[in-house]
């Protein structure tokens, strides 16, 4: 079992999706401290993001512990399980990843409405996107720009400041660099580490590609930490 | 924010919203329009004639005789004689006999011939009285006051002269006893509006040189010599009757009934048309479903809509589960999608049925003689609005519940 120190453990875990007999993941154990930076390096189908909608709680493990700041995701019903999550993780997603007909506004506040907690930690919803959008480089009056209109590096922006809007204990980006250039890469993971530390927030990032790792605290080889199952039951 | 994201999710997908709610609001529009139309012709009917306790023709069916003798639809049978009038204007129950005399015709416009006291007598809408536009009430025999739509129709002002044809489909006119205009009635919005009006003795004049509806060869009387004669009337088509006591409007009608020198029929205007309605309420029953059948229609569409949507939407939800936001919130947000977009529909139909009413009443009152009120909403219209928001909101309760199963599958991981 992961101990009080972890904000997230994973213990034996076994998932298999349903109806989709040949495809199964395994992870014996994993274990991330608080605060601690991790790149989670992995190819195509090695179950990176099973292994993401797992610790999200949007799937129940068949069997073992997935553990996210000390509670049993599995031991939760549904709607608290949704909760949580909105409560403890910020999620950035590779690409897509703003409601594009809402303001950027609008988007950062999007997982308070979910997470009155998160809410409450927050004083001046507002001040705070607008200060979380400066301190990430974007310009003061973006607020009211309509997501869509925005370019792709500016977008990714917007997602890691909704993703740190009310300090979550935990930070998941799924390949947030991989549609952007080099420059704006290095950019981006410097102002997303700047305020990850600002707030003592573990941050867990998916990618496959290795020449990000010198700045972690950790990589870890998704081949490392799981076994695929492919065919058979 | 939800609604306000919701509002904006409509928004940014405008052109098939908008194609649906345009849909719905012509579907709404259309089944509001059937129902004015519905109700507008049955107050348009039941209008016609008021203050009228029972009307008196050779018997034949009830409806039948509402029909020709207030409506000037299909013709009487048979007439009844003057003597038969007679005898039952002279009964002390009635307080005021009106005779009616139809057959003959001028340029599709109905004749009838009648007393004066049809103009005091006669009432619509809930006791309005008939008003001269112009001109006055016959005062000389070959005197006539026309309705106003005959006045507008065929372009006539008061002193025109008018030739009485013998029928109604006939080429025998009456030329050699012409009328002059002496007076035309206001608008009234009933079979008034199209019909010639002269004395019941008029129709007796210009009939002096016929005989078994044929002109007597070579025989012309001269108009001045018929002003010299006793004109009385043989027979007549209906007669309009009130009681002094309503106490008695049954017993009248029982004794009529039972008339012995003649086959006659007493009607109550009410009774009679409410047999009406029910003959023609089959049609109006086929006319609602019709109507109703294009609202499912346009709320399928938008069915449809929502459904084709939900692929290209799957990120959207992605993002709202990502964020915390429960299935149900998933569900709800496109049950509230589809309710905004079928009131919005709603209201559009709405306003779209008041600009075609404006537009349309005084087209429709001169064709049809059928007058539409514009009113506020009834209660009806209200719950049959209500009822398109929350059939819009069951029927997206489909597409809903799929986005629902698609958002658990998908998690949040959903790559498009």
């Amino acid at each position: 079992m992961p101990d009080a120190d972890t904000i997230l453990g994973l213990d034996d875990v076994h998932y298999r999706w349903p109806g989709r007999t040949s495809f199964g993941l395994h992870v014996p154990n994993l274990t991330l401290a608080p605060a601690e930076t991790v790149l989670l390096l992995g190819e195509s189908g090695s179950g990176k993001s099973t292994l993401l909608s797992l610790i999200c709680g949007t799937i129940i493990a068949q069997s073992g512990v997935v553990s996210v700041a000390g509670n049993n995701i599995a031991s939760l019903s549904a709607g608290k399980r949704d909760r949580f999550r909105a409560e403890t993780i910020g999620l950035i997603f590779q690409q897509f990843n703003l409601l594009p007909f809402a303001s950027v506004q609008d988007n950062i506040l999007l997982p308070l409405q979910f997470a009155p907690m998160r809410r409450k930690r927050v004083t001046g919803l507002v001040a705070e996107a607008e200060r979380l959008c400066r301190a990430l480089g974007l310009p003061g009056d973006i607020m009211t720009v309509r997501a869509g209109a925005l370019s792709v590096g500016q977008q990714q922006r917007v997602a890691a400041a909704r993703a740190l809007i009310g300090t979550p204990q935990l930070i998941i980006a799924d390949e947030p660099t991989s549609s952007l250039d080099a420059a704006t890469q290095a950019t981006f993971l410097q102002l997303l580490f700047a305020q990850s530390s600002a707030h003592d927030t573990t941050l867990l990032m998916v990618s496959h590609d290795a020449r990000l790792s010198s700045q972690f605290d950790r990589v870890i080889q998704m081949a490392d930490i799981a076994q695929t199952v492919r065919g058979g039951t | 924010m939800i609604l306000r994201l919701a509002f904006g999710s409509l928004v940014a997908r405008a052109l098939t919203v908008g194609m649906t709610i345009l849909a719905i609001a012509l579907s709404v529009a259309l089944f509001l329009g059937v129902e004015k139309v519905r109700t507008g012709a049955k107050a348009s009917f039941a209008d016609t004639i008021s203050g009228t306790d029972l009307i008196i023709g050779a018997r034949s069916g009830s409806v039948q005789l509402l029909l020709y003798s207030v409506f000037r639809i299909g013709n009487a049978t048979n007439n009844m004689t003057w003597k038969s009038y007679q005898d039952i204007a002279a009964r002390t129950e009635v307080n005021w006999i009106v005779p009616i005399s139809l057959g003959d015709s001028h340029r599709q416009f109905r004749v009838m011939g009648t007393t004066p006291a049809f103009f005091e007598r006669y009432k619509y809408r809930s006791g309005k009285s008939l008003a001269l536009r112009d001109g006055a009430v016959m005062s000389d025999l070959f005197d006539t006051v026309i309705g106003a739509d005959v006045a507008t129709t065929l372009g006539y002002d008061i002193s025109d002269p008018i030739v009485v044809a013998h029928g109604l489909a006939s080429f025998s006119k009456h030329e050699n006893q012409p009328f002059h205009v002496s007076g035309i009635l206001e608008k009234t919005g009933t079979p008034v509006d199209r019909t010639v009006i002269i004395s019941l003795e008029a129709i007796e004049a210009v009939h002096v040189d016929w005989q078994s509806g044929a002109q007597i060869p070579g025989q012309s009387t001269p108009a001045d010599v018929i002003r010299q004669m006793e004109l009385e009337p043989q027979a007549l088509t209906a007669a309009l009757v009130g009681v002094k006591s309503r106490l008695q409007i049954f017993g009248l009608q029982r004794s009529i009934n039972e008339y012995p020198l003649e086959a006659l029929l007493a009607i109550l205007p009410g009774v009679a048309l409410q047999e009406l309605w029910q003959i023609v309420g089959i049609a109006e029953t086929a006319l609602i479903a019709v109507s109703a059948m294009v609202v499912v229609t346009a709320l399928i569409g938008m069915m449809a809509t929502i459904f084709s949507s939900l692929n290209e939407r799957r990120r959207e939800m992605a993002i709202f589960r990502a964020m915390g936001a429960r299935p149900r919130v998933v569900l709800g947000l496109l049950v509230l999608e589809a309710a905004l977009m079928a009131a919005i529909g709603a209201i559009l139909g709405l306003a779209l049925l008041y600009v075609g009413l404006f537009i349309g009443q005084p087209l429709i009152d001169s064709a049809f003689g059928l007058w539409l009120p514009i009113e506020a909403p009834t209660m009806r219209e209200v719950w049959v609005l209500l009822g398109v928001v929350t059939a819009g909101a069951i029927v997206s309760m489909i597409p809903a519940l799929r986005a629902y199963r698609m958002s658990l599958a998908d998690g949040m991981m959903v790559k498009i």
